[in-house]
């Protein structure tokens, strides 16, 4: 049984290798008549398009290792089914992608498949961006032909069995695959439909901030909120208003943090960081805006569990008093009396989402290992957190954490040392 | 990206008003940013509950800058560290560098020592001379004559507690400060050093008192060129500190 479906999965293969390769023979280029300044005008305007789309696709995140060469690949993602470390996409012939032509860019994009027509591993998240105009496409990839190319020979992908048996991905493809460019939505503005386009599409939000299922795939509410995969990090629902929904933001608020990485309300941390300053920054007003304006008009959702605030027993408040003279100690001085905390440096922690969040990883996280905001052009120089992690024991992390999540109007579940400890071991 | 700064003031009014407290003032300086920073390597000698924290005040800049960025990399390993700089750019780093190097901190006092008169002889021997039958440089051959550093990349070696330079050593012996770093003139030489002449090197260093005036010296900034050849791989760097 389990040989004939292999089987007939390598049959398939055969013929889907067959009909991409009958179905993309080179095209013959069209002559144009056209003044050879004008191409070469026409080109610079597509590969500077190209670098923009590239930045909001944040393809560099991806494909640049930490200190490594831009767009060189080598960058590695943990995931269920295996450790990926991703291709060297400059135009260098041997390690990256400089025999690739606009046709073979597109179907990489598109239909998820690879110059030879292998099916690519939907690490790549081609499930979002199928849904790219071939305009675009076309732009990002003479942008990266553009670049130095860069030979550098990254390590092969580390796949579990069985899921290193390519064919599989046809029957996850199946599964969970929809090709196809985004379709505005009659009778929304265009500013909305081109919010929706950057969100669902190239800015692949919900790679992140959905839940996925042990094969990878996403299995959650579209942008529902879930944990990152081979990561302790957790990407707010940004449709529950318990989470991260901005449906009750003003949108210029909402402008600022994807632009800044900070507003008065929210701080971007982890790997959002990360998108801002790599990615995000870089959004035209334009851009920026009608991305605000399609979150704000996400449906509203539940969360997917609340958190249950605690009952205040005698036991319970002496947690509480315990947590709160920590916090005298530790936190204070940086995000008040009243956790009110310091504008456009320290997030003020009293109404703070995160902080309240059923799943508290991400405020475990921070309490333990610290860090920065983004850095952005209009915050060259963020504020800090410091890390806890060698002068509060897990004890004492629970107990502050616990008066946080329950001090100045806000209501959050107790958090237990066993909790901040799993925090410590599972961090990565 | 200017027409967002009337924004975070607009807001910052709003938050005043809406509940009445006032916002925490935090100052708009670089010893605020690095709050971060302080809480392991503090001007009071502030301690985690372990002491491996080292001073950082006032080494070179150069140097302090390519810790940072060889800890955000990976190629010095400290995941603490790594997790604190991720995604932080080259140039944050370098404001970091020159506001730690710019510090003239006071030394905390001179570490108690117990040796023996022959231990404390071979600890002289090998920081001022060396031992060239093994390839051992003197120590003050690169971080100057009087082991506060060279600029702009050797770092001082005064003021550290015994046990972090001990931690040093072995971690340069089996390679664990710079992964894969094949050409590394200090792990060389912390290789050829035997356990205890380790441990007689950071005895020493540790009990040596640093005075005022020797606070207050610029580094020197001459590394002779035998030396920059040897340990091109701790020299290597961004063109504009050259």
């Amino acid at each position: 049984m389990k040989r004939s479906v292999i089987a007939a999965a390598i049959v398939g293969l055969c013929l889907a290798v067959f009909l991409v390769s009958i179905g993309f023979s080179p095209v013959s280029k069209k002559s144009t008549v056209a003044k050879p300044e004008d191409n070469i005008g026409k080109q610079q305007a597509q590969q500077a398009r190209g670098a923009y789309l590239a930045h909001i696709g944040n393809c560099m995140g991806c494909h640049t290792r930490q200190g490594g060469q831009p767009y060189a690949g080598g960058h590695i993602l943990e995931t269920s089914i295996g450790t990926f470390v991703t291709p060297n996409i400059t135009p260098d012939q041997e390690t990256g992608i400089g025999l690739w032509n606009e046709e073979d860019f597109w179907r990489a994009l598109h239909e998820g498949k690879g110059r030879n027509g292998e099916l690519l591993y939907p690490a790549f998240p081609y499930t979002e961006y199928t849904k790219i105009t071939r305009e675009d496409s076309n732009a990002i990839f003479a942008y990266l032909q553009s670049l130095p190319p860069v030979q550098q020979h990254n390590p092969p992908n580390r796949i579990h069995f069985p899921f290193n048996f390519r064919p599989l991905i046809y029957i996850w493809r199946a599964l969970y695959f929809e090709q196809g460019i985004y379709q505005p939505e009659a009778g929304k503005s265009d500013e909305w439909n081109r919010g929706a386009y950057l969100v669902q599409g190239l800015g692949h939000c919900n790679a992140c901030h959905t839940t996925r299922n042990p094969l990878g795939a996403s299995q959650g509410e579209i942008l529902g909120g879930g944990q990152l995969m081979g990561s302790n990090w957790y990407a707010p629902s940004l449709t529950s208003l318990q989470e991260a929904s901005t449906s009750d933001w003003p949108s210029h608020e909402i402008v600022q943090l994807l632009t800044v990485g900070l507003s008065s309300r929210a701080i971007t941390t982890g790997p959002m960081a990360v998108v801002v300053s790599q990615s995000l920054q870089h959004l035209s007003k334009d851009d920026a805006h009608a991305m605000a304006v399609y979150l704000q008009s996400l449906p509203k959702t539940a969360p997917h569990s609340r958190g249950i605030a605690p009952e205040l027993t005698e036991e319970v408040d002496r947690q509480l008093q315990h947590g709160n003279k920590i916090y005298e100690t530790h936190c204070q001085d940086c995000h008040g009396s009243f956790g009110q905390g310091a504008p456009g440096a320290y997030p003020p922690l009293a109404g703070n989402r995160s902080v309240t969040l059923a799943s508290p990883i991400n405020v475990i996280r921070s309490i333990l290992y610290g860090g920065y905001a983004p850095v952005t052009a209009s915050n060259p120089r963020p504020y800090g957190m410091p890390p806890f992690a060698h002068i509060l024991n897990d004890e004492e992390i629970a107990l502050v954490l616990s008066y946080i999540r329950n001090a100045w109007g806000n209501r959050g579940s107790i958090i237990t040392s066993v909790q901040v400890d799993r925090s410590r071991k599972g961090a990565q | 990206m200017i027409w967002t700064a009337p924004l975070v003031f607009l807001f910052f009014i709003q938050f005043a008003a809406a509940t009445g407290i006032p916002p925490v003032n935090a100052p708009d300086t670089m010893a605020e940013r690095v709050k971060a920073c302080i809480t392991c390597h503090g001007p009071e000698d502030k301690k985690g509950r372990d002491a491996y924290y080292p001073r950082i005040a006032g080494k070179p800049e150069g140097y302090l800058f390519n810790q940072l960025r060889n800890f955000r990399d990976g190629r010095r390993h400290y995941q603490p560290m790594a997790w604190l700089l991720k995604g932080l750019p080259d140039q944050y780093l370098r404001d970091m560098a020159a506001y730690f190097a710019s510090l003239k901190q006071i030394f905390p006092p001179p570490e108690p020592m117990s040796s023996s008169s022959a231990d404390i002889e071979l600890a002289r021997k090998l920081i001022a001379q060396g031992d060239p039958a093994r390839e051992i440089p003197a120590c003050v051959e690169c971080h100057g004559n009087d082991l506060m550093g060279t600029a702009p990349f050797i770092p001082g070696l005064l003021g550290l507690p015994r046990i972090y330079i001990i931690a040093q050593f072995g971690s340069w012996q089996n390679g664990g400060v710079m992964r894969g770093q094949t050409s590394d003139c200090m792990s060389e030489i912390a290789k050829q050093l035997t356990a205890a002449e380790a441990n007689v090197i950071a005895t020493w260093l540790a009990a040596q008192p640093v005075s005022e005036s020797l606070l207050k010296r610029e580094h020197s900034a001459v590394l002779s060129e035998k030396m920059a050849r040897r340990c091109s791989s701790i020299v290597m760097q961004p063109p504009e500190l050259q």
